[in-house]
C-alpha cells in the first residue's frame, strides 16, 4: 500500500458529512469539543454556586449574628430569621471548598480544556477513547447532583471542611451530620471515576495520537501541563477513593479505620487525604500555568523564554508534589522528624515555580506586548501567583508554620494561588478559546471592565487576609468576636466582606458577556489571536473530526516574530522551503 | 495593628526565635516580591506594542536559567537550615526541659480540661486537681503539657506564645513552652472540631511564682472543700 | 484510502508508545489500580504495625487451606488466559474459545469460593466491624486466641482488601463473558484480538494483586 506521500497529509476525519442526530451531537456526544463545552457549562454553574456560598460566609464573618439580606428564604434549619446558624456556617465552609476544588476549578482546568484542547493542539481527530470520554462527563453529572442533594439531607450537609478530617467526619455524634457526610463521600467516589476515565484518555491520546512532526518538544506548554496533570490525576485520585471508601465504611458498616478507641488511627485519614491532596493542588495549578504560557507568548509576540526549562519545571513540580504532603500536617502530632524532611521537600518545590515565573517575565522582556483580554488575565496570573507562592515560603518553614497554621494566612495563600492563579488563568483561557469553541468573540470592552473590577476587588478581598492570619485569626470559626484578641480585627473582616460582595457582583459582567456573546458576539475568524498552534488552522468552531487533512508539524508553537516569516507569527503546520518533511512511518499491514 | 505585617507582641521564649525567622522570610520574600512586581510593571510599560518595533526573537538563556535557579535553590536551602534547629528546639521530642512543670490538657467538644499536679509537682498523684477552661502557669518557668483529646481532633493554640499543637484522640502529645510575661491570654482551638469550635476558648494566666503559689494554695482549699 | 491496521499504533501519528491505543490505555489504567490497592494495603500496614497490640494469627480466624486452593485456582486461570491468548494469535478459534471459557469458569469459581469463605466467616462472627458478640469467634476472643484490641481493625482491613479485590475479579469475569460472547460471534481473529489481549492484561494484574494479598493477609 502507499507509503511515501500517503502518510503525509492523510485525509483526516473532518471530510465526511456530519449526519449525527441532535441527541448524539449535543447531549450524548462523543466529540471531545462538545464534551469540553458540557463540562464548561456544568463547572461554571458550580463556580457560581461556590461563590454564592462564600458570600454567605462573608456575611456572617463581616456582620456576625446579623440577619442576612434575603436570608429569610432559607429554612429554619439553616438561618432562622435570616441569621446563619453555626451548623449552616460550617456546611457553607465545607461546601464552598468542596464545590470549588472538585466541581469548579478541577473540571474547568482538566475537564474543559483537557478535552477541548488536547486533540486539536496535537493534530488528532478526537480522543483515543471517545465513548469513554462521553461516559466521563455523564458520570460527573450524577456526582454533582449527589453533592447538591446533601443540602436537603436531614441533619444538613457535610460539616467537617473540604478536608473532612476524621474522627469528626465519621460520627454524627461529633459533627451533628449523618446523611450529608455520607453523600459527600459517595459523590467524590463517583466523581473520581469520572476523573479516572478522563485521565486514561488524555494520557493515551497525548502519547499515541500526535500528528506527524509533533514531537514531544514541539508540544505547546498547555498540553505538557495537561499531560502531567493527567498523570497526577491518574495516580492521586485512587488514593482519595481508597480513603473516602474507608471513611464511608466507618460511617455506615461499622469499620474502625479512623476510630482510635477501637484500633484505628485518626492521622491515617490525614496521610491518605493529603497524599492525594497535595498532588491535587498541583492538578489545580499546572494546567493554568500551561494556558498562561501559551497566552503570554502570544500576547508578547515572542517565543516562550526557556521552553525546555518550562517543560522540566512542570515535570519537577509534578514529581516533587508527591513528597511534600506532610507539610499540611506539621502540627498534627506526627513525628517531628518528618517535619524536617517535609520542610526540605516543600522548600525545594519553590524552585521550579520560581523558574516558571522568571521565564514568563523573560517572555515579556523585549516583546511587543498586546493587551488583549486574555493577556491581561495572564499577566495578572503571574503577578498574583507570585504572591501566593511567596506566602507559601512562610508556611514551609516549620517553626513559622506553628504560628500561622490554621489561620487566615493560609486562607490568603490558598486564594492567591487558586483565585489569583487558577481562576484568572481560567478567565484568560475561556476568553482565548471562546472563539474556537463557539465561533464568536467575547466582547472585549466588557472583558476589560470585568478584568479591572475583578483585579481590584480580588486584591482588596484577599490581601488583608494575610494580616488577619498574622494577628492569629483562626480558620473556620463562625463568630470571631468570641475571642478578645480577635475583636480589634472586626473592621478588617467587614472590609474584606464588602470587597468580596463587590467582587462577586463584578462576576455578573463575565457571566453576561459569556452568555450574550454566544448569541450575538462578533463572528470569529479562524485565527483571531494570530496564534501558531494547530487549533487555529481549522474553522471556528471546528467540524466533527477536526482536520480535513491530518496536519504535519514543522516547528514548535512559539515561533512568533521569527525572521523566517513575513508575519509576526509562524504556524506549526506551515511548511517553509527549508523544512524537511518528516520521514513517513512504516504503515501497518 | 490590624493592617500591619508586624506580628503582635510575643510572650514566650519561642516567640523571639519564630518571629525572627518570620521577619527574615518577610525580607527575602519582600525583595522577591518587589523585584518581580516592579519588573512586571516596568516590562508592561517599556515593551508595550509600538508601531515599527518588533519583538526580539529570543528563545531563552541558559545563563539566566542557571542563575535564577541557583539563587532560588540556595535561598530556600538557607531558610531550611535556619528553620530546622528552631523546629527541633520547640517540637523535638527530646527538647522538653527536664524541670518543666507538667500539666495534662484534655480537649473535648467544646472545652479544655486542665489537670494540675498539685503541690507535689507530680501528675498522677493524689493531690492532682482539674479545672475547666483555665490554664495557670509560672512566668520564666517551662511547662510541659501532655495533650489528649476525648472525641475529635482539637488544637492547642496560644497566639502570644507562638505555640500550636493538635490534640488527637488516641495519642498523648507533649508540647512545652516558657512564658516570659506575666498577664492573661486566650487559648483558642485551632482545628475544626464541630459546631462549637468557634467558642472553644480558655483563659490563660501567667503568674509570678508567688502569685502562683498563692493560687495553688487557694485551689488546695477548694479541693479540700469538695 | 489506506488500510487502517488496528493492532498497530494510530497510523497518522508521530511515534508514540509503539502499541495500539487500547493496550496503552489498559496499562495506564492499571497504574491507577496499583495506587488504589496501595492505599488499601498501605493503610493495613500502618494500622497493623502501629497497633497497640498483636493481631490474630491468620489461621485462627481465616481458613487458610481453602484460600490457598482458591489462590491456586486463580493462578491456573491466568495460565488458561495465556493459552487463550496464544490460540487467538495463532488463529485457532476453537482452542481460543475453550481456554477463555475455562478462564471464566475458574474466575467465577474463585468468586464463588470467596463468597463461601465470607459466608462462613460471617456465621462464625467475623465482621467488618469486628467480632460479633455471642458468636463462635467471640469465645476465641475470650480465650485469648484473638486479641480484642485489634479485632475491629483486623476485620475492617480484611474485608476491604479482599472485598475490593473480589470486586475487581468479578468485573474481570463479567468482562471476559462479554469478550466470550463477542468471540462466539466471530469478533476476534489473528489480525484483531485487541479485546483479548487487553482483558488478559487486566486479568494477570488481578492475579498478581491476589498473590500479594494472600501472602500478607493469610500467611503473615
Amino acid at each position: 500500500m502507499a507509503t511515501t506521500a500517503a502518510t503525509v497529509g492523510q485525509v483526516g476525519h473532518a471530510g465526511h458529512v456530519d449526519d449525527r442526530s441532535f441527541l448524539r451531537k449535543y447531549i450524548f456526544s462523543t466529540d471531545h469539543k462538545m464534551i469540553g463545552i458540557q463540562f464548561l457549562i456544568m463547572s461554571l454553574i458550580f463556580l457560581g454556586l461556590g461563590g454564592t456560598l462564600a458570600m454567605m460566609m462573608r456575611w456572617q464573618l463581616g456582620f456576625p449574628g446579623q440577619a442576612m439580606p434575603g436570608g429569610t428564604i432559607l429554612p429554619e434549619t439553616m438561618a432562622p430569621g435570616g441569621i446563619l446558624l453555626p451548623e449552616f456556617y460550617i456546611s457553607l465552609v465545607t461546601m464552598h471548598g468542596t464545590f470549588m476544588v472538585f466541581f469548579a476549578i478541577m473540571p474547568l482546568l482538566v475537564g474543559v480544556f483537557g478535552n477541548f484542547l488536547i486533540p486539536l493542539k496535537i493534530g488528532a481527530p478526537d480522543m483515543a477513547f471517545p465513548r469513554l470520554n462521553m461516559m466521563s462527563f455523564w458520570v460527573a453529572v450524577p456526582a454533582g447532583l449527589i453533592m447538591l442533594a446533601g443540602f436537603w439531607a436531614e441533619g444538613g450537609h457535610a460539616g467537617a471542611g473540604w478536608t473532612s478530617y476524621a474522627p469528626l467526619s465519621e460520627a454524627p455524634e461529633y459533627s451533628g451530620v449523618s446523611l450529608g457526610q455520607q453523600l459527600w463521600c459517595v459523590s467524590l467516589i463517583v466523581l473520581g471515576l469520572s476523573s479516572m476515565l478522563g485521565a486514561v484518555n488524555y494520557i493515551t491520546t497525548v502519547i499515541n495520537m500526535r500528528a506527524p512532526g509533533m514531537t514531544w518538544f514541539r508540544l505547546p506548554l498547555s498540553i505538557w501541563a495537561l499531560f502531567i496533570t493527567a498523570i497526577l490525576v491518574l495516580l492521586a485520585i485512587p488514593i482519595l477513593a481508597g480513603g473516602v471508601i474507608m471513611l464511608l465504611f466507618d460511617q455506615t458498616i461499622g469499620t474502625h479505620f479512623f476510630k482510635p478507641a477501637t484500633g484505628g488511627q485518626a492521622l491515617l485519614w490525614q496521610h491518605l487525604f493529603w497524599f492525594f491532596g497535595h498532588p491535587e493542588v498541583y492538578i489545580l495549578i499546572l494546567p493554568a500555568m500551561g494556558f498562561v504560557s501559551d497566552i503570554i507568548a502570544n500576547g508578547s509576540r515572542k517565543p516562550i523564554f526557556g521552553y525546555e526549562s518550562m517543560v522540566f519545571a512542570i515535570m519537577g513540580i509534578g514529581f516533587l508534589g508527591w513528597i511534600v504532603w506532610g507539610h499540611h500536617m506539621f502540627q498534627s502530632g506526627m513525628n517531628p522528624t518528618l517535619g524536617q524532611t517535609f520542610m526540605i521537600s516543600t522548600l525545594l518545590i519553590a524552585v521550579p515555580s520560581a523558574i516558571k515565573t522568571f521565564n514568563w517575565m523573560g517572555t515579556m522582556w523585549r516583546g511587543s506586548l498586546h493587551f488583549h483580554v486574555p493577556m491581561l488575565h495572564a499577566v495578572a496570573f503571574v503577578a498574583m501567583f507570585v504572591i501566593g507562592g511567596l506566602s507559601g515560603v512562610f508556611m514551609a518553614s516549620t517553626p513559622v508554620d506553628i504560628y500561622i497554621h490554621d489561620t487566615y494566612f493560609i486562607v490568603a495563600h490558598i486564594h492567591y494561588v487558586l483565585f489569583g492563579g487558577s481562576l484568572f488563568a481560567l478567565f484568560a483561557a475561556i476568553t482565548y478559546w471562546y472563539p474556537k469553541m463557539f465561533g464568536r468573540m467575547m466582547n472585549a470592552f466588557w472583558g476589560k471592565v470585568h478584568f479591572w473590577l475583578t483585579f481590584v476587588f480580588y486584591n482588596l478581598t484577599f490581601f488583608p487576609m494575610h494580616q488577619l492570619g498574622l494577628q492569629g485569626h483562626m480558620r473556620r470559626i463562625y463568630d470571631p468576636t468570641q475571642y478578645q484578641f480577635l475583636q480589634p480585627l472586626q473592621p478588617l473582616n467587614q472590609f474584606i466582606s464588602i470587597a468580596a460582595f463587590l467582587l462577586f457582583a463584578a462576576q455578573a459582567i463575565f457571566a453576561l458577556n459569556f452568555i450574550v456573546s454566544w448569541f450575538t458576539g462578533a463572528k470569529a475568524e479562524t485565527n483571531p489571536w494570530r496564534d501558531n498552534a494547530l487549533e487555529w488552522t481549522v474553522p471556528s468552531p471546528p467540524p466533527h473530526g477536526n482536520f480535513a487533512v491530518t496536519p504535519t508539524v514543522y516547528r514548535g508553537p512559539y515561533e512568533y516574530s521569527s525572521p523566517e516569516a513575513t508575519e509576526d507569527y509562524l504556524p506549526q503546520d506551515q511548511r517553509l522551503p527549508t523544512d524537511r518533511v518528516p520521514a513517513p512511518k512504516p504503515a501497518g499491514d | 495593628m490590624p493592617w500591619s505585617w508586624l506580628l503582635p507582641d510575643g510572650a514566650s521564649t519561642f516567640a523571639g526565635r519564630i518571629d525572627f525567622l518570620y521577619y527574615v522570610i518577610l525580607v527575602i520574600t519582600g525583595i522577591a516580591f518587589v523585584v518581580v512586581e516592579v519588573g512586571l510593571v516596568w516590562f508592561l510599560i517599556k515593551y508595550r506594542a509600538r508601531p515599527g518595533r518588533k519583538a526580539e526573537y529570543i528563545h531563552g538563556s541558559t545563563k539566566a536559567e542557571i542563575t535564577w535557579t541557583s539563587v532560588t535553590a540556595v535561598t530556600v536551602v538557607v531558610l531550611g537550615l535556619m528553620s530546622g534547629p528552631v523546629w527541633n528546639q520547640i517540637k523535638g521530642r527530646d527538647s522538653v526541659p527536664g524541670d518543666a512543670m507538667p500539666v495534662a490538657i484534655h480537649g473535648q467538644q467544646f472545652e479544655w480540661h486542665v489537670t494540675y499536679p498539685g503541690p507535689d509537682g507530680q501528675l498522677g498523684s493524689a493531690d492532682d486537681f482539674d479545672l475547666r477552661n483555665q490554664l495557670h502557669v509560672v512566668v520564666n518557668r517551662p511547662t510541659v503539657a501532655t495533650l489528649t483529646a476525648e472525641d475529635v481532633i482539637h488544637s492547642f493554640f496560644v497566639p502570644a506564645w507562638r505555640i500550636k499543637q493538635d490534640a488527637v484522640p488516641g495519642m498523648g502529645i507533649r508540647v512545652w513552652f516558657q512564658p516570659t510575661e506575666v498577664g492573661t491570654y486566650e487559648l483558642a482551638c485551632a482545628e475544626l472540631c464541630g459546631l462549637g469550635h468557634y467558642r472553644m476558648r480558655a483563659q490563660v494566666t501567667v503568674h509570678t511564682q508567688d502569685s502562683y503559689d498563692q493560687w495553688l494554695a487557694e485551689q488546695g482549699q477548694n479541693v479540700a472543700l469538695r | 484510502m489506506a488500510h487502517v491496521a488496528v493492532m498497530e499504533p494510530p497510523a497518522a501519528a508521530e511515534q508514540g508508545a509503539g502499541v495500539y491505543n487500547e493496550k496503552l490505555g489498559m496499562w495506564i489504567f492499571l497504574g491507577s489500580e496499583v495506587m488504589f490497592f496501595t492505599a488499601l494495603i498501605g493503610s493495613y500496614i500502618i494500622l497493623r504495625f502501629g497497633a497497640q497490640g498483636p493481631w490474630a494469627a491468620p489461621g485462627v480466624v481465616l481458613n487458610v487451606p481453602v484460600t490457598a486452593f482458591n489462590t491456586f485456582l486463580l493462578i491456573c486461570s491466568s495460565v488458561s488466559m495465556v493459552k487463550a491468548y496464544a490460540a487467538v494469535v495463532d488463529g485457532d478459534q476453537a482452542k481460543f474459545k475453550m481456554w477463555l471459557l475455562l478462564t471464566i469458569i475458574a474466575g467465577a469459581s474463585f468468586v464463588g469460593v470467596q463468597g463461601y469463605e465470607y459466608t462462613h466467616l460471617i456465621q462464625d462472627g467475623f465482621l467488618p466491624s469486628g467480632i460479633r458478640e455471642g458468636s463462635e469467634l467471640a469465645e476465641k476472643v475470650a480465650a485469648g486466641a484473638v486479641p480484642e484490641a485489634t479485632a475491629g481493625i483486623y476485620g475492617s482491613s480484611f474485608y476491604i482488601m479482599t472485598g475490593f479485590h473480589g470486586f475487581h475479579v468479578t468485573c474481570g469475569v463479567v468482562s471476559m463473558i462479554w469478550v466470550y460472547l463477542k468471540a462466539l460471534r466471530g469478533g476476534y481473529s489473528s489480525s484483531d484480538y485487541r479485546g483479548v489481549e487487553v482483558i488478559g492484561l487486566y486479568w494477570h494484574f488481578v492475579d498478581l494483586v491476589w498473590i500479594i494479598l494472600f501472602t500478607i493477609v493469610y500467611l503473615v
